[in-house]
């Protein structure tokens, strides 16, 4: 039995055994559509994550598969103080697979250890978010053509940002790959992935705080927000965000073929006018996240295909 | 208890001087029934001063809590009053219930009955990391 908890837990070769899936279901949607019949999805979200959690239902319908669930835990056991291990024990009597969301840190790796079924990390704090890096990665597939030979510009909130942190780990395992990190001075990318990452596995990099300037050369751009309560004063954060704002302007310079990336949902970081450019690939991503779970959720199941 | 000859049991040798009540702690000795002498400030060739623990009664201890504690503790066990294995420690891979995580936002701070994991993450400085929320674990 498989929990996904975080992004390595997958290997590079399971990692593209799901891609494959993912472009089939895309292709021959009709071909998936009883797969998971009689099967169920149980999406425990402690806290509430509606369109991570509306990304998994989805999935699991389109898969002919039901739902059943919380969205937030005021409506659950939990908030009578149920551990998170019962919770699992228990739901693991009616579902098949279990999607969680948790507001603490390492809650779905706690309940694997419990669960008589697959567990998905589907967000725990601000700690890992493995399917949003799934979808990330479909994406770089679709748009890039495959994972080797890239330039990846990350922008905005390197230091607290768990999507970045994962994708450059995901992304740390293929060739020829180029990081260029993009932030302010105060949200700079933590050295523990910038050591214990970037540069373990001999990658280049650059750091700038200059969006435009490193626009350029770049063949994907992860754009993230830029969060007011991450700053100690408001001058800073004033004097700063703008500064990491995409605008058609600042991508003037960029690549016809850059692939404009972006977790959703944004704020401010990527202005309205570049959703027309055909390098935004933001609301792609969303699809293609939807895929990938349901890709996940038949090699969890041990579907056959 | 004479404190210099033990006949079986343990002898927990170059603790930095002043760890000993610590490791003391950790172990649990507090529990045991037999004799439990604690040396402090020993004189030590290679340290200077050192902490000496010995245990009268052959006992399991963990010696992932004294690995992590200092691996250059030396554990002697002694049988029939000789010493028959001298174990140098090294940092275990893993810390299960030794420590415990700082990180409010981790699971751990409010799980009931969870277990407590620490994984190393840097053999070169030592550093360890929760399982759960990959908070690192403060120092020694
Ligand atoms: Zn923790």
């Amino acid at each position: 039995m498989r929990n996904l908890i975080d992004i390595l837990d997958l290997s590079v070769s399971e990692i593209e055994e799901l891609t494959q899936i993912a472009e089939d279901i895309i292709k021959n949607p009709e071909k998936y559509q009883e797969k998971c019949r009689y099967k169920k999805l149980a999406t425990l979200f402690f806290e509430p994550s509606t369109r991570t959690r509306l990304s998994f239902e989805a999935a699991m319908m389109e898969l002919g598969g039901n739902v059943i669930g919380f969205s937030e835990a005021n409506s659950s056991s939990a908030a009578k103080g149920e551990s998170v291990s019962d919770t699992v024990k228990t739901v693991g009597c009616y579902a098949d697979i279990i999607a969680m969301r948790h507001p603490k840190e390492g809650a779905p790796l706690a309940a694997s250890f419990k669960a008589e079924v697959p567990i998905i990390n589907a967000g725990d704090g601000g700690h890992n978010h493995p399917t949003q890096t799934l979808a990330d990665l479909l994406t770089i597939k679709m748009e890039k053509g495959g994972f080797d030979n890239l330039t990846i510009g990350l922008c905005g909130d390197l230091k607290f940002g768990r999507t970045v942190h994962s994708l450059i780990n995901a992304m740390s395992r293929y060739k020829n790959i180029r990081f260029v990190l993009i932030s302010p001075e105060e949200l700079s990318l933590p050295d523990y992935i910038k050591k214990g990452v970037i540069e373990k596995n001999n990658i280049p990099y650059t750091e700038t705080r200059d969006l435009e300037e490193a626009v350029k050369d770049l063949d994907i751009l992860y754009m993230t927000r830029v969060q007011r309560e991450r700053f100690f004063n408001e001058a800073d954060y004033i004097r700063l965000k703008d500064s990491y704002i995409l605008t058609l302007e600042k991508l003037a310079n960029a690549k016809k073929d850059l692939c404009v990336m972006h977790p959703l949902p944004r704020v401010n970081e990527i202005s309205p006018e570049v959703d027309e450019d055909s390098r935004a690939c933001y609301f792609k991503q969303v699809k293609y996240g939807k895929y990938m779970r349901m890709a996940l959720i038949l090699k969890f199941l041990e579907v056959e295909i | 208890m004479n404190i210099d000859s033990i006949k079986n049991g343990i002898v927990i040798d170059h603790i930095a001087s002043g760890n000993s009540m610590e490791i003391y702690e950790l172990l649990k000795l507090e529990e045991l029934d037999c004799s439990v002498a604690i040396i402090k400030n020993a004189q030590s060739r290679k340290m200077g001063k050192k902490d000496i623990i010995k245990i009268d009664a052959d006992v399991d201890i963990n010696f992932d809590v004294l690995g992590y504690i200092d691996p250059n503790i030396t554990v002697n066990i002694i049988k029939d009053g000789v010493l028959v294995e001298k174990r140098h420690l090294s940092l275990p891979k893993e810390l299960v219930n030794v420590i415990v995580c700082k990180n409010p936002r981790c699971i751990t701070s409010v799980e009931q009955g969870i277990k407590h994991i620490f994984k190393l993450s840097e053999t070169e400085n030592g550093v360890y990391r929760c399982a759960y929320c990959e908070t690192k674990a403060k120092n020694q």
